[in-house]
């Protein structure tokens, strides 16, 4: 038994006064099986590296193995939180290889699920980022609305959490009877409840100091490190892919891109809690609008993309998530490579940590909202 | 020695009624307190769940108030885990150190006045022990608390806990200053280290003789130093940084289980109850209310109530607050608590050399 059990991979040189500390992959605030390890002076981190793959599950070989109709539950599984945009992802990427057109009632349909989905996932930020800096009670308020959207996936989906009615060419089925009316409740409480969190964080002295200019990452960083979603937004640059490359009915609806201008953890904050009062102005919009007709394209019974490439992406609520597929023409993809919104993101830890204090990673990484599930695939 | 005890003269002198008074109040005392603070984490979760929209314990017995006897028997029945490589002696000693102190600060508080108990004839004054440096001898038992965090810390050999005996160790120095700093003023004011001279000073005028309203506006702004300091002392949310879950897993009782942990446990509880009752009796006059002088047993029932208000406002700012960084927590007590409390001594010294 010589060789340790556990090797320390990341290697990281110290000197006397420093302490390396291994910060998860089991920590209650690394949100699932992130594994950063910490150069300490003190309280201050000098270096960090972050370990991941805990949770690989060689989604993308698998991806190679299946028919195209198969995909879509795996996809289900990488963003677990947001499990609809991942599968929207998918089934586009497949109808743009293969040039369908989907009916507009599916695609009102899929744009009112994605954005409920947006919500859902950035509730559970929220509700996630206020516990790592201690706010226990909005964790809880939060997963109140996170709930009933919850529900409506249910009574939808079948499912809560890995939910797929998106087939390629529409959906697989209608709106139950009762969706509108469950749909609109909701969003009639919800502008009450976003006020809610907003009375305990914005205006709470000790939330302003544990995220003001914490984790600062200017505008010509963020590109250069390729962040997307959020926290490219809160450094103040303007890319949203539903405005800049608009897909299925995004065009014909109104909403703004909020922006932040500092990129520090509050801004990112408050950028997440207006996208979410754009989403519902969204959802509301497309329900109003919502026509009627068939839900279905009509698509080939074996689903054969023509040979070729082809490189999709949709704003999945961390970020642009992108897909690159490479078909020879057969019923199995030749490779189905992700562009994760998370894994992007997250590289960018280093440059916002260093220099702070531990409890400030755990806010920082909170306000990257990531999902190991989507960085290990 | 024990020979001496039942020798005739001994039996014959007056200490015989004072020894067996002594153990009943010990016991009522201990066995009232460990109850109450099994009740209190009780207490805890429910208003907690209320503030965040859920039940809280409610499963057993009525409304769930069997909880804390199951968690008892939980704690009991865990497998007590020693680390490999923790310092075995320190390990165990640290709960004991944390929790000896914890307990010992109970025989010097005062739950009211002397009452006359009926048929005995006997004058039983509502508090253990009387000692006359009573708030030193209660600062002095809290801050030997800090050993045994600093030590659960050290010797778990465990990174997380070390940061959270260290932060631990920092957080109480830093705050013992301010809170010490802001009693001061009532300690002018009662011209006493004496607890029940303190409760007895702020007797009268329906409550406006508290220290909290006398001396205006001193009183208040050393009281409310006082409050923050004793939340930070106590090591409680906002300033929980030594057991900062999202950060540190769990501090300095990370390794700790069984047992163990509930000591630790136990003691955090029993300081927030030293605590408020020490920011009752200093500042909210104690045991003292309306009729306390004609039925003295009135007494303990004013001073629970008013501890219980500073119980509930601990759990209420555990369900409002998000928690301090550490530089910020030092900030905050030696760049603004700890010049407030002076300026504030200042001011009561010039108010009572002038005005009074």
């Amino acid at each position: 038994m010589s060789r340790p059990f556990i090797q320390s991979r990341p290697e990281i040189e110290t000197e006397a006064s420093e302490t390396v500390l291994n910060m998860g992959p089991q920590h209650p605030s690394t949100h699932g099986v992130l594994r950063v390890v910490l150069k300490l002076d003190g309280e201050i981190v000098t270096d960090l590296d972050c370990d991941m793959g805990y949770l690989h599950r060689g989604a993308e070989k698998i991806f190679e193995n299946r028919l195209y109709p198969m995909i879509p539950p795996y996809f289900d599984r990488l963003d677990y939180i947001a499990a609809v945009s991942n599968g929207l992802l998918y089934v586009e990427t497949v109808e743009k290889a293969m040039n369908l057109e989907i009916p507009p009632r599916a695609q009102y349909l899929r744009v009112i699920l994605t954005e409920l989905n947006r919500l859902s996932s950035h509730l559970l930020w929220l509700a996630t980022h206020a516990l790592d800096i201690g706010a226990f009670t909005v964790f809880l308020w939060s997963f109140r609305e996170r709930e009933e959207i919850l529900k409506i996936f249910e009574d939808f989906f079948g499912a809560r959490l890995t939910c797929h009615a998106f087939r390629i060419g529409g959906m697989s089925y209608d709106a139950y009877p009762e969706f509108k009316s469950a749909v609109m409740a909701l969003m009639d409480i919800f502008p009450k409840r976003l006020e809610e969190y907003e009375t305990m964080l914005n205006e709470n002295r000790i939330w302003l100091s544990r995220t003001v200019g914490v984790g600062i990452i200017s505008g010509a960083d963020a590109i250069d490190l390729g962040l997307t979603g959020p926290p490219l937004r809160a450094s103040g640059v303007d890319f949203d892919v539903r405005k800049a490359h608009p897909y299925e009915c995004y065009a014909d609806l109104k909403f703004d891109i909020p922006l932040g201008d500092s990129g520090d953890t509050f801004d990112r904050y408050l950028v997440r809690m207006e996208e979410m009062r754009q989403s519902r102005r969204i959802i509301i919009q497309a329900l109003e609008k919502l026509p009627d007709g068939p839900v279905m394209a009509k698509v080939a019974k074996v689903i054969k993309p023509p040979a070729g490439e082809i490189y999709h992406s949709v704003e999945s609520p961390k970020g642009e998530l992108g897909l690159f597929l490479v078909s020879d023409g057969t019923t199995k993809p030749v490779r189905l490579r992700m562009r994760p919104a998370c894994f992007v993101n997250l590289q960018s830890l280093k440059k916002m940590a260093v220099g702070s204090l531990v409890a400030d990673v755990v806010a920082i990484i909170g306000s990257l909202d990531i999902v190991l599930g989507e960085i290990d695939r | 020695m024990p020979l001496l005890l039942f020798s005739q003269p001994f039996m014959d002198s007056p200490l015989i009624p004072l020894i067996i008074e002594w153990s009943l109040k010990i016991f009522f005392i201990f066995g009232g307190l460990m109850t109450a603070l099994a009740y209190l984490t009780w207490f805890e979760r429910r208003v907690l769940a209320y503030i965040q929209m859920r039940l809280g314990p409610n499963r057993v017995g009525p409304a769930g108030l069997l909880q804390p006897l199951a968690d008892g028997i939980k704690f009991i029945f865990k497998e007590d885990i020693v680390p490999l490589d923790a310092d075995k002696f320190l390990y165990t000693l640290a709960p004991i150190m944390s929790l000896v102190p914890a307990l010992t600060c109970y025989v010097l508080l005062p739950f009211g006045d002397k009452f006359v108990m009926p048929g005995l004839n006997r004058e039983i004054p509502l508090h253990i022990t009387h000692v006359n440096v009573g708030v030193l001898a209660i600062f002095a038992l809290t801050g030997m608390g800090v050993y045994g965090i600093v030590l659960a810390g050290y010797a778990s050999n465990n990174k997380y806990s070390l940061m959270g005996g260290l932060r631990s160790s920092a957080q109480m120095v830093s705050y013992e200053l301010a809170m010490v700093m802001s009693i001061i003023g009532v300690l002018l004011q009662a011209g006493s280290l004496d607890l029940v001279e303190i409760c007895k000073h702020q007797a009268g005028w329906f409550g406006m003789q508290w220290h909290l309203f006398t001396y205006p506006p001193t009183g208040i702004i050393g009281f409310f130093i006082f409050l923050i300091a004793m939340v930070a002392e106590t090591n409680r949310v906002p300033f929980d940084l030594p057991e900062a879950e999202t950060e540190l897993v769990a501090g300095f009782h990370t390794e700790y289980s069984s047992m163990k942990f509930a000591m630790f446990f136990i003691a955090e509880y029993a300081n927030m109850v030293t605590a408020s009752a020490m920011a009752t009796i200093l500042f909210l006059g104690g045991w003292m209310g309306p009729f306390v002088d004609q039925f003295p047993l009135l007494g303990p029932v004013y001073f629970t109530a008013k501890v219980g208000f500073f119980l509930f406002l601990y759990v209420w700012l555990r369900g409002t607050l998000p928690r301090y960084r550490y530089d910020q927590l030092m900030n905050l007590g030696w760049k603004f608590l700890l010049p407030l409390s002076l300026v504030n001594l200042v001011l009561t010294a010039t108010i009572a050399l002038f005005f009074m």
